[in-house]
C-alpha cells in the first residue's frame, strides 16, 4: 500500500482546492472594488475579525459549489479494500490518493466531506430565510399593536423555546410521523409566509399605483406558486424543484425551532423602534399599519437581523449536525457532516484521524459564521 | 412582589398543560403506536391484530380521555410502566437523573466560574489585547458543539496523549473517565455565557457612576470588585439559568458519546425503543427543568433588579 508523505497529502489538498482559492481571490478583489456600494459588507475589509469570518464562510460556500470538481471520488463509491485507511493512502487502480483517508465502508473521507458542504450550505441558510420570515410576519405586528396579539404569539413562542431541542427532534423527525400529514402541513404552512410577505410588502408599497401592484403581485403568485408546488407537495409541473419528504421533514422541524427565537428579537426591535420620530411621522401620514412596519421599522432594524442572521445560520449548521449524529431523519449513507460523524465515531480508537475532516470542516464553518457576525455587529457599532 | 410570582407561576402552569398535551399527541400518533403494538408482540402481527390489541390495552379510547387519565396519573406520580425496561418508570427515571444531577454539578461548578471570569476580564478593558484574545477563544468555544468537542477531546486526551477515558461509567466516577464529559459540556455553554458577562461588564464600565469612582481616586482593583461586578452580575445570572434547555441537549449528546447511563442516556433509549411512557416522562421533566429554571431566572432577576420590580 502506497502513502503521500506530508508535503504531498497537503500540496494536493491545496491544489484540489484551485477553484474555491480562485473565486475567494476574485470575490476579494471585487469587494475592494465595490466597497463603496457595498455599505456594512464593505467595511467588514478593515475588520480582521470579520474578515477572516467571511473568508472561512466564502470557503465553504464555494466548495459547496464546486464540490464535483473538488472531489477526486464520488462520495457513496465504496473501496472494499481501503477500509479505515489513514490519510494520504492512495488507490492504486485510479492511482488518486484519499487525502483524509477512508471510512469504515472505504468511502474517500475528503471527497465526502466537500460534498456534505452541500446539504448543510442549502439547507442552513435557506431554513434561516423562511425562520426569518415567519419571525418578522408575527414579530412585527406582535411588537407594534402589543395587547392581544402580543400575549397569545408571545405565549406560543415561549412555549415552544422551553421544548429541549433534542426531545422536539426525537418527536418530529421520525420515519413514523413521515406516514402522517403533519411535515407537509407543517412545511405548507411555513412555506406560505414567504408568499404573503412578498405579496403584504408590494401591496403596502404600491397600494395607490395598481398599474405596478398587479403585474407585480402576478408574478410573485406564479413563482411562489410554482416554488410550493414543488417543495411542499413535490408536484411541480415541469418537474425542477422538488424536496426530499426526509429533508422536507428536516426542514419543517429546524424552521419550526428556530422561528420563536427570530420573532422575540423582531418583537423587541419592533418595540423599540416604534418610538422613533419617523414613525410618529409616517403614522402623522396616515400610512397603513404594514406599511410602517415593513418600509419603516424592519429597515431600520437591518443591522441586529442581519448579525442574528450569521448567528442562526451557524446554530442551524449546528443543529443539523445533532440530527446527523443522532440519525435522525437523513439517509443512513448520507455524506453530511452531522452523519459523517456519527458513523466514524466508533472507529477512533483504531485509526483517531476519521473522526477529524468532518468534525473540523463542521466547526470552522460555524466558527467563520460567528466571526463574521462578530466583525458585523463592531462595523454596525461603529456608526 | 407576590403578584407577580402568581402571574409567572399560572402562566408557567398553562405553558405546562399546552406542551404536555402537544408532547402527549405527538407520542401517541398512529404509525407510534403500531410499532409499539409489533414491538411487544411479534413483529410480523397483521393490521387486524394490530388494531385488536391496540383495543384490549385500551389506546382506542377518545383521546381526551386518555390525556385525562395520563395527567392524573403524573400530578399523583404514576408515570407508568416503560416498556424498554420492563418496569415502572417511576423506578428507572430517578436514579437516571441522579446520575445526570451529578455531572450537571460538575459541569456547572467548572463552566459558571470560568465563563464569569473569562467575561469580567475581558470586560473590564474593552478593546485590549486580553478582550481580543479572550473574545476569540470565546466565540471558538462557541461554535463546538458538544459533538464536535467530545470527539475532539477523546482523539487529544484519550487516544493521542493516553491521559483521560473516552468512555466514563455512572457505577464507577473517576477523574480520568468523568473529565472528558465535564470538560465536554463546559467548553459549549461557556463561550456564550462569558459574552454575555463581558457585554454587561463593559456596558457597566462605562456608566457614570464607575466614573466616579475613577475619580474620587479609587483604585482600578476597588472599582471592579466593589462597584462594577455587583451590577454586571445580574445579566449573566439570567443568562446562566436560561442556558438549560442547551444544557439538557448537551446533556443528551454528551451522555450519548461517552456511554454515561444517565437521563439523557435514558431518553435516547425510550425515543429509539418507542417506550412511549418512558419518553414522555422524560419530556415532561426537561419541560419542567426548563420552565422552572425560567421561573427562577424571572423572580430573581426582579428581585436582584429593584427598576424591574418597579414597572410590573
Amino acid at each position: 500500500m502506497e502513502f503521500l508523505n506530508v508535503w504531498e497529502l497537503w500540496g494536493g489538498v491545496i491544489l484540489r482546492f484551485w477553484p474555491v482559492w480562485a473565486a475567494i481571490l476574485l470575490t476579494y478583489f471585487l469587494m475592494r472594488k465595490y466597497r463603496q456600494r457595498l455599505g456594512i459588507f464593505g467595511n467588514l475589509l478593515d475588520s480582521a475579525v470579520g474578515l477572516s469570518g467571511l473568508m472561512i464562510v466564502l470557503f465553504w460556500l464555494f466548495t459547496a459549489l464546486f464540490a464535483d470538481v473538488v472531489a477526486t471520488f464520488e462520495p457513496l463509491e465504496q473501496f472494499y479494500r481501503y477500509r479505515r485507511k489513514p490519510p494520504g493512502v492512495v488507490e492504486l487502480e485510479s492511482m488518486v490518493p484519499m487525502f483524509f483517508g477512508s471510512d469504515n465502508l472505504g468511502r474517500d473521507l475528503f471527497s465526502r466531506m466537500v460534498h456534505g458542504s452541500r446539504f448543510v450550505l442549502l439547507i442552513a441558510p435557506s431554513a434561516t430565510l423562511v425562520a426569518f420570515i415567519v419571525g418578522i410576519m408575527l414579530g412585527l405586528p406582535a411588537g407594534y399593536k402589543g395587547g392581544r396579539t402580543d400575549s397569545i404569539l408571545s405565549f406560543v413562542a415561549n412555549m415552544i423555546l422551553s421544548f429541549p431541542v433534542i426531545v422536539l427532534f426525537y418527536l418530529l423527525v421520525t420515519p413514523g410521523i413521515r406516514e402522517t400529514a403533519l411535515p407537509n402541513v407543517m412545511a405548507g404552512v411555513f412555506f406560505m409566509f414567504p408568499i404573503i410577505f412578498a405579496l403584504t410588502v408590494l401591496r403596502s408599497r404600491f397600494s395607490e399605483r395598481p398599474e405596478l401592484l398587479i403585474p407585480w403581485s402576478v408574478a410573485v403568485l406564479i413563482l411562489g406558486g410554482w416554488l410550493y408546488s414543488g417543495i411542499v407537495f413535490n408536484a411541480d409541473p415541469l418537474g425542477w424543484i422538488s424536496m426530499d419528504p426526509n429533508e422536507l421533514n428536516i426542514f419543517a422541524a429546524v424552521v419550526f425551532a428556530s422561528s420563536p427565537g427570530v420573532f422575540r428579537i423582531v418583537r423587541g426591535l419592533t418595540m423599540d423602534i416604534k418610538t422613533r420620530d419617523y414613525v410618529a411621522a409616517a403614522q402623522t401620514r396616515g400610512e397603513t399599519y404594514w406599511y410602517i412596519m415593513l418600509w419603516e421599522i424592519l429597515p431600520n432594524s437591518r443591522g441586529p437581523l442581519i448579525v442574528d442572521a450569521c448567528l442562526r445560520i451557524g446554530y442551524t449548521t449546528i443543529l443539523l449536525g445533532t440530527l446527523g449524529f443522532f440519525g435522525l431523519g437523513l439517509a443512513p449513507e448520507s455524506p453530511d457532516w452531522g452523519s459523517m460523524i456519527n458513523q466514524t465515531r466508533g472507529f477512533i480508537r483504531l485509526i483517531p484521524t476519521i473522526v477529524l475532516p468532518q468534525t473540523i470542516a463542521l466547526a470552522s464553518f460555524v466558527l467563520g459564521l460567528n466571526l463574521l457576525a462578530d466583525g458585523l455587529r463592531e462595523e454596525s457599532l461603529k456608526d | 412582589m407576590l403578584r407577580f410570582v402568581l402571574k409567572r407561576l399560572f402562566v408557567m402552569l398553562l405553558t405546562m398543560l399546552s406542551l404536555s398535551l402537544i408532547l402527549f399527541s405527538l407520542v401517541n400518533l398512529e404509525p407510534n403506536l403500531r410499532k409499539l403494538a409489533l414491538e411487544q408482540n411479534n413483529n410480523r402481527m397483521g393490521q387486524e391484530a394490530v388494531n385488536s390489541w391496540l383495543e384490549k390495552n385500551g389506546f382506542r379510547r377518545p383521546f381526551f380521555v386518555r390525556y385525562g387519565e395520563w395527567v392524573a396519573g403524573a400530578i399523583t406520580g404514576d408515570l407508568g410502566y416503560s416498556s424498554r425496561f420492563r418496569k415502572p418508570v417511576n423506578e428507572v427515571l430517578p436514579k437516571r437523573l441522579g446520575y445526570t444531577g451529578i455531572l450537571a454539578f460538575w459541569v456547572l461548578l467548572t463552566m459558571v466560574p470560568s465563563a464569569l471570569l473569562i467575561g469580567i476580564l475581558s470586560g473590564m478593558r474593552e478593546g485590549s489585547a486580553l478582550d481580543r484574545n479572550l473574545s476569540i477563544f470565546s466565540i471558538t468555544t462557541t461554535a463546538t458543539p458538544e459533538y464536535v468537542s467530545g470527539i475532539l477531546f477523546t482523539v487529544i486526551f484519550a487516544s493521542w496523549l493516553g491521559w483521560l477515558k473516552g468512555v466514563s461509567s455512572v457505577k464507577d466516577i473517576t477523574f480520568e473517565n468523568f473529565t472528558l464529559p465535564v470538560m465536554t459540556m463546559s467548553f459549549y455553554g461557556m463561550g456564550y455565557i462569558a459574552r454575555m458577562t463581558r457585554a454587561s461588564m463593559s456596558e457597566v464600565m462605562t456608566s457614570q457612576y464607575i466614573r466616579t469612582a475613577h475619580l474620587k481616586g479609587l483604585s482600578f482593583r476597588t472599582v471592579v470588585f466593589k462597584h462594577a461586578l455587583r451590577n454586571a452580575l445580574i445579566a449573566p445570572f439570567t443568562v446562566i439559568l436560561l442556558q438549560f434547555p442547551w444544557l439538557l441537549t448537551g446533556v443528551v449528546i454528551v451522555e450519548k458519546i461517552f456511554n454515561y447511563k444517565g437521563f439523557g442516556w435514558t431518553l435516547v433509549e425510550a425515543a429509539e425503543n418507542n417506550d412511549i411512557n418512558l419518553l414522555l416522562a422524560c419530556s415532561l421533566v426537561s419541560v419542567v427543568v426548563v420552565i422552572g429554571t425560567q421561573l427562577i431566572s424571572d423572580v430573581g432577576y426582579a428581585y436582584l433588579n429593584p427598576r424591574i420590580r418597579m414597572e410590573s
